[in-house]
């Protein structure tokens, strides 16, 4: 099971095992990890779930899909250029050791 | 502070209830009692990816089953509460709820999150095998079962769940009929413009469409449906449209027996509360489905919204109130639903609208619909253009306004025309 933490905005820290694909976004409120809100649970509707993609993963776990990159336009916190709604990044063994960082404000 | 708090209901304004009394520090006893077989799950997804396939039942469920014993809440599944008894003044004994299984709960505080349950068609063949609602996991699981047998799927209602089944029927490559008595599809939610836009696009898609059209009955063999039969006025009168699986979409009703129990004020069983989620019993909150709420950005009137975005807001407030923290809740309402390749995202309410502003390209399927009351901005129906609805949504968030006559000009982004404070 690929393995991800999360960095809170508390500074708290959580690693977790992911369910083969199951979403960063899945695994991180199932686990209740606090910051991310994701109220639509995944639909890529909501943009709550925004997370920071540690640099050393960014090319692995690739960039927004077009609706994905028009939602992160529109996300409470800024948008930087690692900007990643975890709720379509579906965790695999390719992405084992990713760490995230939860933006600040989601709502 | 240690009281006891029992919460009736778990889907997710009840799971949010729970959630949020841990996060803001609640140290007592919480305990959250589902009549369901499973513990708290998403229901958008029956409709949609679960129908599917894209999706089991793990990852449908809201929290991992350890969070709750990590959390210190009590999940109880599987218990319908049929009584309710609350303290009295001057009498020693507390309050204490009752399952229908004899299994009672204690308790110093109440929140109950009923739900709602979708409307009945009293209709001749109502009863067939094959005949199917959407609403809870067990209708989905049933509708599953014959999903990959059928060929003709006949659905009744057009509203968002009957369109969300329709369009995985058709990605599915079944016969599909969507009958609406209405003249519009989603009438209760969208404008005209995006139900005849969404009318289109489901024929293209090869869905067959039928507005203002009344049902006759439906026929069956062997106590299976095997038929729709339309009524001798409206579009295709007295046809006979073959169907494996006939499944009622014609909206939801609030579950009002705690309501009626407990004598809170409500209206046809949706349960009155004030800015605070309090019932009109101080000592019990509501949240969710049920509610008959005051407009959730300071508008007038009541509403009550089916919606995950409703249910976890004020469950929040709700949970608060309990704690003593009184809250206001003031919330943009959202709602979305995905249809086939087209995703509809809903901000606002634009009940009481008078001015319309169309962006986009209705031929290219992406475009969006803005509604205005007096010059100011009220909501939008945005079809696969995130962009400009989370710039709605951000301005109605923050009270701001966009321009009716900007926003027209399709080339602008809105959120380059949000402007602060009153038109």
């Amino acid at each position: 099971m690929p393995e991800i933490t999360y960095f809170s905005p508390d500074g708290s820290q959580t690693t977790l095992d992911a369910r083969d694909g199951d979403s960063a976004m899945e695994t991180a409120v199932k686990n209740g990890v606090k910051g991310i809100v994701a109220e639509c649970g995944g639909a890529c509707a909501c943009a709550t779930c925004h997370v920071y993609v540690d640099e050393a993963f960014t090319a692995v776990v690739g960039g927004a899909g077009d609706l994905e990159d028009d939602m992160l336009d529109g996300t409470a916190s800024e948008r930087l250029p690692n900007s990643r709604l975890s709720c379509q990044i579906k965790m695999s063994s390719a992405l084992n050791g990713l760490t995230v960082h939860i933006a600040p404000k989601q709502i | 502070m240690d009281d006891r708090i029992l919460i009736i209901g778990a889907g997710q304004a009840g799971l949010q209830i729970a959630v949020t009394l841990r996060e803001e520090g609640f140290a007592g006893e919480v305990t959250v009692v589902g009549d369901e077989a499973c513990g708290p799950y998403q229901r958008p997804p029956l409709s949609k990816a679960y129908l599917a396939g894209s999706a089991d039942l793990q990852s449908l469920e809201l929290r991992a089953a350890h969070f709750y014993s990590d959390e210190d809440i009590t999940l109880v599944t599987g218990e319908t509460i049929v009584d309710v008894r609350l303290a009295e003044p001057g009498r020693s004994d507390g309050c204490v709820a009752t399952a229908t299984s004899g299994r009672t709960f204690e308790f110093d505080k109440l929140a109950i999150t009923p739900g709602s349950t979708p409307r009945r068609l009293p209709i001749e063949g109502g009863d067939l095998g094959g005949v199917l609602y959407l609403r809870s996991l067990a209708d989905a699981d049933a509708l599953k079962a014959r999903w990959v047998s059928a060929e003709n799927v006949v659905i009744i209602g057009g509203g968002f769940i009957g369109l969300e089944v329709a369009a995985a029927a058709r990605l599915a490559d079944k016969t599909v009929t969507v009958i609406e008595a209405a003249d519009r599809l989603m009438a209760r939610a969208v404008s005209p413009i995006t139900s005849e836009f969404y009318r289109v696009a489901h024929e293209r898609r090869g869905t067959r469409v039928l507005l203002g059209a009344q049902l006759a009955r439906f026929l069956g063999d062997a106590g299976e449906v095997i038929g729709v039969q339309l009524a001798g006025v409206g579009p295709a009168e007295g046809e006979i449209i073959p169907a494996d699986i006939v499944m009622v979409g014609i909206g939801v009703i609030a579950r009002g027996e705690l309501a009626e129990l407990l004598g809170l004020e409500n209206i046809a069983g949706s349960i009155v509360v004030n800015e605070y989620a309090e019932t009109s019993d101080p000592r019990i909150v509501a949240a969710g489905d049920a509610v008959l709420m005051p407009h959730p950005l300071g508008h007038d009137g009541q509403v009550r919204l089916e919606s995950v975005q409703n249910a976890v807001d004020q469950a929040r407030v709700a949970a608060r109130s309990l704690m003593g923290v009184r809250e206001t809740y003031r919330a943009v309402p959202w709602f979305w639903s995905d249809q086939a390749d087209l995703k509809l995202q809903i901000a606002g309410l634009s009940t009481g609208f008078d001015q319309i502003v169309e962006r986009g390209s209705q031929a290219s399927e992406k475009f969006s619909v803005l509604y205005y009351r007096d010059g100011q901005l009220l909501a939008i129906d945005a079809i696969n253009d995130p962009s400009d609805y989370m710039a709605v949504r951000r301005a109605l968030h923050a009270g701001a306004q966009i321009s009716p006559e900007l926003a027209a000009d399709s080339s602008i982004a809105l959120k380059t025309l949000i402007t602060s404070g009153e038109a």
